[in-house]
């Protein structure tokens, strides 16, 4: 066996002293599908991104070979010009165009600038088959679904004379007929002689498909096993992902547990674009008076999907279940439905959806609950920044006063902004969906010390995180999600980081 | 931590150097023409003018800066006020309605072609684009029907005052022959400023009742005897003409309206968040699809009054009426602070953007520029003001 490509000790800083790479080897043989596994951050899509000469060369430490001989791409362009090419999470295609078209975008198959169209179908029809798609080159991309796009790239791939194929989570957004057609097509080109690496957080899909597998943590390479040395696969790939220690960083908490507050049964909701997908498949839980509930889950795993669609239908279509508070059935089928029976969700994503961060800090922590400072539609300006200095204060915003803009402040102050605009909307029921992603050490122990003081008000609080020693740390209980459905449920007792890891990738056989 | 000494204090500065940016280019540009036009541009006759002549644009500007700032646009506005105009004339002349009911059918009429706008943007979720472009050409050829291409005159001398009349002398006058002064004027002019000043005063003391930073008291006065003697200094200089336009006062009870609208009230807040985060506002329980319709409804409406000041200005409805005054107020709004992208704009800022507007087309005009070239210079103007307004954000964006 030979390796086509040898990546050593490669080391990749960003500004502000974040090391996203810590000395990373890699070397994958010629001919065989190799996966990486990792937490959510660990350094995957970075490693994968220095390869394909996203970051360019310079801009990390560490030599590649491929091919037997040294690269040093600059771009996308040149990597792709020796035959590596990636397909990311987000497919890159054109909706407007035909498959053919976007098969050979950028690529057009053309004499001094003149497209030959009869030509170009001709080859697409011909990659078309390759990849076991059924559909006219002609069709456009926009009337498929997300698998069979995914096949348009990789058809647009062998195109570009692919020799190694890199898939991002392929399978990820992809319901299991899909999934399992995209395997085979994998197997079949590795028959080919294509090399493919595959990340992916899909355990089962691993022990299938991969001939050998590399476990990444923190940025650093743990090991590189090949599949037939172990019959334990699953076993041995979640110990690697997790093998560090719980840091002590967690404000001591007594939690005072009172009646169940919240209840979600037989939830289950649907893609909004893919509606034959199901992301959240009959889920069901509950929060009691100030219990902290954990839900753990790998990226994609519905929870965020969950809480959204639970949230006044942020998310999703054809949603279905039933939502209790106190015991009796509430509707919460618009979002300010939601607000006025007490939910408040706190989103992961707080620039898209959390903060208008051209508007000042006051402004944010207003916006949810207007009614509570204003009559007859007036809202008092005054009692407003009043309110806000308040929360400042309380929560140790560090900003000289509320008329600052939100999106002037840095991620940890951010996110405080957004626990204060929800804690003024009064809730009983909160869910923090990643509260401290992209937050300092610092500020991430603020934050828990917030959380546990709002479980000590008696409110039912909800966390859902990527970090397992942050919910190990905070929660009272964990419920673990895969793949759309609640697989598990953990008392903090009896939780561990490889227990959790077991139950967050058991997913369908 | 990663809070940084540059995030304290900067962003307040900068908000206030646009606005008060804004308002230094207006006092340039009147000094400038002052000096040029030997002191006539600020002769009573020409500030009555002024007033008269761009009163349409400053009633439009003040509904478009709330589309812009939700993140719309609107480019049926200039139809919109021919073909209300073209309505208000038929119904006193052709179907014999006093003049005060044909302003509130003006009004009525301008309210349904908002919800008309506004139910297409909103709730079937075509951009405001697309739909008030429609309704540019759509308003344009329904004003030609009405008309049947001839005009309308011969108004009610009633009607016509509100475009170009001017409160009684209820007072009186002081001085004599050509120097003589309409003493109700001055004393309008006393008591905006007063009132100005007094509710300054009150909402400082209740900023010290709840113990919020207040701002130094040397700036607080200089600012507000600034803004004190304008007025007075304004109106003082209206007396010695005919009094106090009547549109001068729609114009004032428009503008403090609309800026207490957006600063003070819910239906405001909702819509400075539904331009600065569309996503964002949702999640916060706003039901932004309403809120789109009202902000229609409310430039309909807005539309409908300037309809009623152009018609009653020019005395009369004719179909070429409103022409590119859509053009007028969204630059007035853009050049008066506001983002292209939403979220961003105040009433007073679209107001000296018009006013800047005014005072070029006026500066010019007695200088007796070309007509073509006054376009031009317009054009430039509108150009450097967004320029200057982009390129002083990426530098703040840098730090």
């Amino acid at each position: 066996m030979t390796a086509i490509l040898s990546m050593n000790r490669i080391t990749k800083d960003f500004s502000g002293g974040v090391r996203a790479l810590d000395g990373v080897s890699l070397e994958v043989e010629r001919g065989q599908v190799h996966a990486i596994c990792g937490e959510n951050g660990a350094g995957k899509s970075t490693l994968m991104k220095v390869l394909s000469g996203v970051y360019p060369a310079g801009s990390y430490d560490g030599s590649i070979t491929f091919e037997d001989h040294e690269t040093a791409y600059r771009s996308i362009n040149d990597s792709e010009h020796d035959g590596i090419v990636i397909i990311h999470q987000e497919l890159a295609l054109s909706p407007y165009l035909s498959i053919a078209e976007n098969i050979f975008l950028g690529n057009e198959i053309a004499t001094r600038g003149v497209v030959d169209w009869a030509k170009t179908n001709r080859e697409a029809t011909l990659l078309l088959a390759r990849v076991g798609l059924d559909e006219q080159p002609s069709t456009r991309v926009l009337e498929l679904g997300v698998g069979k796009q995914q096949l348009v790239e990789i058809a647009k791939a062998l195109s570009k004379q692919v020799k190694l194929l890199i898939l991002d989570e392929p399978t990820a957004a992809l319901n299991d007929e899909d999934s399992a057609h995209l395997l085979d097509l994998i197997r079949s080109l590795r028959g080919q002689g294509i090399t493919c690496i595959i990340i992916s957080h899909k355990l089962k899909e691993i022990r299938n498909i991969a001939d050998k597998v590399t476990i990444i943590r923190d940025g650093k390479t743990i090991e590189t096993f090949a599949m037939a040395e172990t019959d334990e696969i699953e076993a041995r790939i979640i110990r690697a992902m997790v093998g560090r220690d719980l840091d002590s960083m967690f404000p001591p908490h007594t939690p005072e547990i009172g009646d169940e507050l919240f209840r979600v049964e037989n939830w289950t909701v649907h893609h909004p674009v893919d509606t034959t997908r199901k992301v959240v498949d009959n889920a069901s839980f509950s929060v009691r008076a100030g219990e902290i509930v954990g839900f753990a889950g790998l990226m994609g795993a519905g929870r965020t999907e969950l809480a959204m669609s639970i949230f006044g239908r942020s998310y999703g279509s054809h949603i279905s279940g039933t939502a209790y508070k106190n015991g009796a059935e509430i509707s919460v089928k618009t979002v300010s439905e939601a607000i006025g029976h007490g939910i408040a969700y706190a989103t992961e994503d707080r620039k898209h959806f959390g903060l208008n961060l051209i508007g000042s800090i006051a402004v944010n922590i207003s916006a949810a609950a207007l009614a509570k400072i204003s009559r007859f539609g007036i809202v008092d300006r005054f009692t407003e920044n009043k309110v806000a200095e308040g929360y400042r204060g309380q929560m140790n915003i560090k900003t000289p006063n509320v008329s600052v803009l939100s999106g002037n402040l840095s991620g940890g102050n951010q996110q405080k902004v957004v626990l204060s605009k929800w804690m003024f909307s009064g809730p009983d029921i909160l869910i923090l969906d990643e509260p401290t992603r992209g937050i300092d050490v610092g500020a991430k122990y603020e934050i828990y010390g917030i959380i546990n003081a709002l479980a000590s008000q008696g409110k039912a609080v909800v966390v859902i995180s990527s970090e397992l020693p942050e919910l190990l740390g905070l929660s009272d209980r964990i419920y673990a999600i895969s793949e759309g459905t609640i697989t598990g449920e953990v008392n903090r007792a009896d939780a561990t980081q490889e227990r959790l890891m077991h139950l967050m990738t058991a997913g369908k056989d | 931590m990663t809070t940084t000494t540059p995030e304290r204090k900067l962003p307040k500065l900068q908000i206030d150097l646009r606005q008060y940016g804004i308002l230094a280019a207006l006092a340039v540009i009147v000094l400038l023409f002052q000096v040029l036009t030997d002191g006539r541009l600020l002769l009573p006759g020409n500030i009555n003018n002024l007033i008269q002549q761009n009163a349409y644009v400053l009633i439009l500007a003040v509904g478009m800066v709330i589309v812009i700032i939700a993140g719309h646009i609107d480019l049926s506005v200039g139809s919109v006020v021919a073909m209300v105009g073209a309505v208000s004339a038929i119904s006193m002349t052709q179907w014999g309605l006093p003049w005060w009911a044909a302003v509130v059918l003006a009004l009525v009429l301008g309210a349904a072609v908002g919800a008309w706008q506004g139910f297409w943007v909103a709730f079937v979720g075509i951009p405001a684009f697309i739909v008030t472009l429609a309704g540019m050409l759509l308003f344009r050829g329904l004003t030609l029907v009405f008309l049947t291409g001839g005009t309308i005159n011969a108004l009610p001398a009633e009607f016509n005052a509100i475009g170009g009349g001017w409160l009684p002398e209820a007072f009186g006058t002081i001085g004599e022959g050509r120097g003589d002064r309409d003493i109700l004027t001055i004393i309008l002019g006393i008591l905006a400023a007063a009132l100005l000043i007094g509710q300054q005063l009150r909402s400082r003391a209740k900023q010290r009742r709840l113990e919020l930073p207040v701002e130094g008291s040397i700036s607080f006065w200089a600012k507000n005897v600034i803004a004190a003697g304008a007025i007075i200094a304004l109106t003082f200089q209206l007396s010695a003409y005919r009094g106090t336009p009547i549109i001068l006062i729609i114009l004032a009870v428009l503008i403090l309206l609309f800026t207490f609208v957006l600063n003070q009230t819910v239906f405001g807040r909702h819509v400075y968040a539904i331009g600065g985060n569309l996503f964002a506002a949702q999640m916060s329980g706003v039901k932004t699809s309403w809120i789109n319709f009202f902000v229609f409804v409310n430039m309909g409406v807005l539309a409908g009054l300037a309809g009623v000041v152009t018609t009653a200005r020019a005395g009369g409805a004719v179909a070429s009426a409103g022409q590119s005054f859509e053009l007028d107020a969204i630059a007035a709004v853009f050049i008066g602070g506001a983002a292209v992208t939403g979220g961003v704009g105040t009433v007073i800022g679209a107001v000296i953007g018009a006013l800047i507007m005014g005072v070029l087309n006026m500066g010019l005009s007695i200088l007796s520029v070309d007509a073509a070239w006054q376009q031009a210079i317009k054009g430039l103007v509108l150009l450097l003001a967004v320029a200057f307004d982009v390129m002083s954000k990426r530098r703040a964006g840098r730090r």
